[in-house]
């Protein structure tokens, strides 16, 4: 049997990107409102309500108001969610409830491509989601553009990686409860260290350089500087680190759930 | 046996210490219904597994059409049609939305693949259901489906792990109407079971498996000739070979 990654993998990926892309259509409602609403609600809450206490932040070497400061972080946030939950939950359950897997393992889809499309369709959710926040955060006149349109290919970037990383955690827990360790370890900490709701500059040293480990630091970091209009070539190095872990994590987490599924 | 269809030799399957399958050989030839029978626990889902190339196997060999599962395990899984024991439908999607979006894996195209769908859903009866989710399907209605996605492909070896268990007669006297249909049009099949009637019926030939291992074969009369002389049934047959008592799992 071929078993490299490149061996297996094919075409026909897309296959089951389609088919979990066709159930998020036939419950579309329940799919396309939370990245709607969800980033009017942090608005309301952190913009408004947090932002009357916090008028003006300062971020690279200027004062900003705290609600457009924000949402960037928001859109970043966004995509984290969307993407790393769809493999998280919506993969376990397929995989090892609906038995999806099982399904379509006797069909000519190889277990990579099953797992890659996991992936694709994870990093779509996570890419819609991006969109949605934006339009809103848009709509709140917080978006500079054409800078902004960059949060497009970026956010369908992190989506890979996120829905990786979900991937990869589901195949690790061995029941659905489980996935509470990664989501308290990893996932909620990045949610508020990652420069989401305050600059970094003020935290103690040793946790700024933990920060900087975090992969949605670097995604916050130029989601925000394309909504400001900061763009500036030392992004580049974020860039750099999303696109070197995106691979690494995606094969460790087909290579994981191949070992965990075909026993 | 010239020109078999499928071909295990000395097939095993271990998982540390045990071996569900534990070194099998048998042949299946064009256009025959072939029964795996044995106790729970036996093997024969796992030997099922390893055919479909859902299950690496661990030693010997197993060929679909000359090709290995061990080399080509993407091109055997085109010839297959596969009606698995466990239920794995899509919840989400609607009777004729499984069919469509399942022969989408095979490469069939959508106009193609509507029309295979219509005509399945009608030879099975399920037209009622067209559109109804699977969830709202009874238990015959589901397997039903799975046999009419399983032909989806227009395959070559149908593939059916206990496809009437849990029927009432009617459902069951049906599906064993469309597997006697499919042989006569010269498909090849295996088949395992529980109900010996069922076996005695459609198998041409049947190997008997405990334990991972073959411990009989031949056609059912045969069978029953050599271990009943003085007459009965398979089934008594089955129950001197593999022993009245229950299977612990
Ligand atoms: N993943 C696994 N790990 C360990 N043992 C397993 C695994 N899967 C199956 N087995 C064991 O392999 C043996 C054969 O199981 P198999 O499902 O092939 O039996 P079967 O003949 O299909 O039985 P049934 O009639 O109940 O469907 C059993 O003892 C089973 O417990
Ligand atoms: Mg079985």
């Amino acid at each position: 049997m071929n078993n490299s990654l490149a061996g297996s993998l094919s075409y026909r990926a897309w296959y089951m990107w389609r088919r979990n892309v066709d159930v998020s259509l036939v419950t579309w409602k329940t799919n396309v409102l939370p990245p709607l609403l969800e980033p009017v609600l942090y608005i309301l809450a952190f913009g408004f309500g947090l932002g009357a206490y916090v008028q003006q932040i300062s971020y690279a070497g200027r004062a900003w108001d705290y609600l457009a400061f924000m949402a960037p972080g928001m859109v970043a946030v966004g995509v984290m969610f969307h993407s790393v939950f769809d493999t998280m939950y919506g993969a376990f359950v397929r995989l090892r409830y609906q038995k999806t897997f099982d399904a379509l393992i006797t069909t000519p889809l190889s277990p990579e491509d099953i797992l890659a499309g996991e992936i694709l369709s994870g990093a779509t959710k996570g890419l819609f989601a991006g969109a949605a926040i934006l339009l809103v955060v848009t709509l709140f006149g917080l978006a500079q553009y054409p800078s902004s349109l960059l949060i497009l290919p970026l956010s369908a970037l992190a989506g890979l990686l996120f829905a990786s990383f979900g991937l990869y955690f589901a195949a690790l827990a061995p029941y659905i409860d489980n996935l509470n360790l990664p989501v308290f370890l990893f996932i909620n900490p990045m949610f508020l260290f990652s420069g989401t709701f305050f600059p970094l500059d003020g935290l103690p040293a040793w946790v700024r350089l933990l920060a900087e480990l975090l992969p949605l630091t670097h995604l916050v970091n130029i989601t925000r500087a394309a909504t400001l209009g900061l763009l500036s070539p030392s992004l580049g190095w974020d860039l750099l680190y999303l696109v070197l872990l995106t691979p690494a994590v995606a094969w460790l987490a087909i290579a994981k759930m191949k070992a965990r599924l075909i026993k | 046996m010239t020109d078999p269809v499928v071909k295990a030799t000395a097939l095993r399957k271990c998982y540390g210490d045990l071996c569900a399958v534990d070194g099998v050989d048998f042949e299946i030839g064009r256009g025959e219904c072939f029964g795996l029978l044995g106790p729970n626990g036996a093997g024969k889902t796992t030997t099922v597994k390893m055919l479909t190339c859902a299950l690496p196997v661990t030693g010997g060999d197993l060929t679909v059409e000359g090709l290995s599962v061990k080399e080509d395990p993407r091109a055997i899984k085109y010839l297959l049609g596969v009606c698995p024991q466990e239920v794995n439908l899509d919840p989400d999607f609607s009777v004729v939305k499984n069919l469509v979006v399942y022969s989408r894996y095979y490469d069939i195209p959508r106009a193609e693949a509507e029309k295979r769908a219509a005509e399945l859903i009608a030879r099975f009866h399920l037209h009622d259901k067209l559109e109804r989710p699977v969830e709202d399907l009874s238990g015959g209605m589901k397997k039903r489906l799975l046999l009419a996605r399983a032909l989806i492909n227009r395959p070559r070896l149908l593939v059916l792990d206990e496809p009437t268990t849990g029927l009432d007669p009617q459902s069951r006297r049906q599906i064993w109407q469309e597997v006697r249909d499919m042989k006569k049009n010269g498909l090849t099949t295996l088949l395992t079971t529980h109900y010996i009637e069922e076996a005695e019926l459609l198998c041409d030939r049947l190997v008997i498996m405990d334990n991972g291992r073959i411990i009989e074969q031949g056609t059912p009369r045969q069978l029953i000739e050599k271990h009943l002389p003085g007459g009965g049934n398979l089934e008594d047959v089955f129950l001197k070979l593999t022993g009245k008592h229950l299977r612990d799992e």
